[in-house]
């Protein structure tokens, strides 16, 4: 069983939605990556979500943007991510890792070289923004042969029959972007959240995970009653940002909002 | 004229099969895109094909090109020019006697008019040169519609006339200050901008770039360029060009230029990308001639990138040409060889904006310029007897005060 379907399945068993953070590696220096890594493992972290460094993230807000621009300063690689994973599957081989990032390093690298790496290194899962399913093919195949999932997104623009369509290619779980707009916007409607993963969830019985603007231990909870993970991604990375210059400060903050949600989540639960 | 009159000669390679049904031209091309947009997209594509079909809209399009834009623009016969340079006959296409100055309103029309009918309140659009976001703001006065421009603060700085006129139409100009502050970040600003406001705003793109269907409906809207030109040409010399030249940023100009040509194979067709301070510099924007495949903008295309994916900062004299990829159509052009992308540098380009102010009475675009200085090498190895056609597809009162900086002029 891969690690996604088995946390999954450990944390269905339990009753409990998983807690998704987001960091960008290599933000705002590649020496803290996997130590914040290990730390949000620890703080209630069910899935860890690690951003591959791009030059022009056309989804992200300003916060996500200022991430890949700090770890590009650090000349951050495809390649010195996938470095990454494997130093933090030297200590941890259980909890999934999923890659998300943007289609062109990839591309860059080859679909096969990439599939045959990550999957050497220990990834799990990958989310390409810019990757819909319609141009996905062919790395989709190179991923399943190595047993890495690509995780669909889904949107609330998405039709009824895209959404069959997109389950029907899905696996690990699939990613629904709570709302129009780019990452850490604030316009978070729970009630038509509810809504799409009800829909969607009549087509697949994968994992639903929601995205974008959930950002307080509050929304954390709301959305985790209506889905089976929470991803948090600008508002960790603010905290790295804030702090950026004291590694110890970073986690120590990072944690405190990941335990906070995670307390949150499993009272509401 | 009409945008689906059938194409005027076939050849062994059907050059007008592209895009297919997904938005590929070979393996360039494509909807790489954020979910958020897949149906927006789709829906735009529905939209524009029976636009294509609809006989009153096609009415419409043709009345505003003519009375509004003032076209067919004229094919100029550039005799002292040519003469003094001893080689082929120049004929430059008069695009910068347009409306608004240069090519980009022959888009921004077609697309305007099908915003309206998509029921859009809201326009949005990124710029460089100023000349797209001009154009963009001019239609949107026109239909009493919100505008927002979004324009590098590099570019805002070096067109500031463009500036002020997109704010006197009305236009909201919002200065991007992320990533190297040129075009392609306006680009990524405006795609944030649409996945945001997607229910009422119409994303104009201003080039042959972006996902399907901007790629094909940007060059349907342009290849009025071409068409008119194939007819001019015959009218005034009996005969077909031997070579086409126009400059190539994302290249709307130049594949409005080259499309209707393409099937003619004895037109020899040159693009001609921006060089900065050479291509064996890192100083250029010319993926094309130095760069390499990859996924930018939604659409897979050359790209100027590093060997890790990322996109690397790109160097042009012209803001319009200071962009890392191009559209996909050229990048198959250039794979099958119907087209030869070459580039000229920034000094070379200088010297064609003098050159032809000074010999014809006429200020080029920088942008345009680079086709000129290309245009005024090859002419030189052909013969007076041939004839080439280059897109002067903008005027230079845009570009002044970069003029009269490099000539330390204040004005």
């Amino acid at each position: 069983m891969s690690r996604l379907k088995s946390r999954f399945a450990r944390l269905k068993a339990d009753n409990k939605q998983a807690l998704i953070p987001f960091v960008t590696a290599g933000d705002p220096h590649p020496s803290i990556t996997v130590g914040l890594l290990h730390d949000m493992v620890k703080a209630g972290a069910s899935v860890l979500e690690l951003g591959i460094p791009f030059s022009d993230p056309m989804a992200e807000g300003p916060v996500i943007q200022a991430a890949c621009e700090r770890a590009l300063e650090h000349n951050v690689s495809l390649k010195d991510v996938l470095g990454m994973v494997s130093e933090f599957r030297q200590q941890d081989n259980d909890t999934p890792i999923v890659l998300m990032g943007y289609a062109n390093p990839v591309e860059v690298m080859g679909y096969k070289t990439f599939a045959e790496a990550a999957a050497k290194a220990g990834v799990d899962g990958l989310i390409i923004v810019d990757l819909p399913p319609e141009e996905g093919e062919d790395l989709v195949a190179e991923l399943r042969a190595n047993n890495i999932d690509m995780i669909f997104l889904l949107a609330p623009t998405s039709t009824e029959e895209r959404i069959e369509k997109i389950c029907q290619m899905a696996s690990g779980f699939v990613y629904y972007v709570s709302l129009k707009g780019v990452t850490g916007a604030a316009n978070l409607d729970v009630q038509s959240v509810q809504d799409k993963v009800q829909q969607i969830r009549q087509h697949t019985d994968i994992p639903v995970g929601v995205g974008f603007g959930i950002g307080t231990a509050e929304k954390a909870a709301s959305v985790s009653a209506v889905a089976d993970a929470v991803v948090v991604g600008s508002a960790i990375v603010k905290r790295v940002a804030e702090n950026a210059n004291d590694g110890e400060r970073i986690s120590a903050e990072v944690c405190a909002l990941l335990s906070s949600m995670r307390q949150a989540m499993d009272i509401e639960s | 004229m009409r945008l689906n009159e059938s194409i005027v000669s076939k050849t062994e390679t059907d050059y007008y099969a592209m895009p297919d049904e997904r938005g590929h031209f070979g393996i360039y091309g494509g909807k790489f895109v954020a979910e958020t947009l897949m149906e927006p997209i789709e829906e735009l594509r529905r939209a524009y094909e029976e636009m294509k079909q609809d006989k009153e809209f096609q009415a419409e399009f043709d009345r505003d090109l003519a009375y509004y834009v003032g076209r067919p623009s004229p094919l100029y016969h550039a005799e002292r020019w040519s003469k003094e340079l001893g080689g082929a006959q120049i004929y430059l296409k008069r695009e910068d006697l347009n409306h608004t100055g240069a090519h980009k309103v022959n888009n921004t029309i077609g697309q305007a008019l099908l915003a309206r009918r998509m029921g859009k309140t809201r326009i949005i659009a990124e710029t460089g040169a100023g000349q797209h976001g001009v154009a963009s703001a001019t239609v949107a006065a026109r239909f009493g519609m919100e505008c927002v421009v979004y324009m590098g603060e590099e570019d805002v700085k070096r067109q500031a006339p463009n500036v002020y006129r997109m704010k006197l139409l009305g236009a909201k100009v919002v200065p991007v200050t992320s990533g190297s502050r040129t075009l392609k970040d306006a680009l990524n600003e405006a795609m944030r901008d649409w996945v945001t406001n997607v229910d009422n705003t119409f994303y104009i793109i201003g080039t042959v770039a972006g996902p399907h269907p901007y790629p094909a409906m940007v060059r349907d809207f342009q290849t009025i360029i071409g068409r008119e030109a194939r007819e001019q040409i015959q009218v005034q010399t009996g005969r077909l060009p031997d070579a086409l030249v126009a400059c190539v940023g994302g290249g709307s100009n130049a594949i409005g230029l080259f499309h209707p040509f393409l099937g003619d194979e004895s037109v020899e067709i040159f693009g001609v990308e921006g060089g900065g301070d050479g291509v064996d510099t890192p100083n250029h924007a010319a993926p094309l001639c130095a760069g390499s495949p990859g996924v930018l903008h939604g659409n897979r295309t050359y790209l100027m990138e590093d060997h890790n994916g990322q996109i690397t900062e790109t160097h042009c004299i012209s803001a319009g040409l200071d962009y890392p990829g191009v559209g996909p159509e050229h990048a198959w052009l250039k794979d099958i060889g119907r087209a030869s992308y070459v580039s000229v540098t920034d000094d070379e380009a200088l010297a064609a904006f003098h050159k032809l102010t000074r010999t014809e009475g006429i200020i080029p675009a920088l942008e345009s310029s680079h086709a000129l200085a290309y245009g005024e090498k090859l002419a030189k190895t052909m013969s007076p007897e041939q004839q080439i056609i280059i897109n002067l597809s903008g005027r230079g009162d845009k570009d002044i005060n970069t003029i009269a900086d490099i000539e330390g002029i204040k004005l």
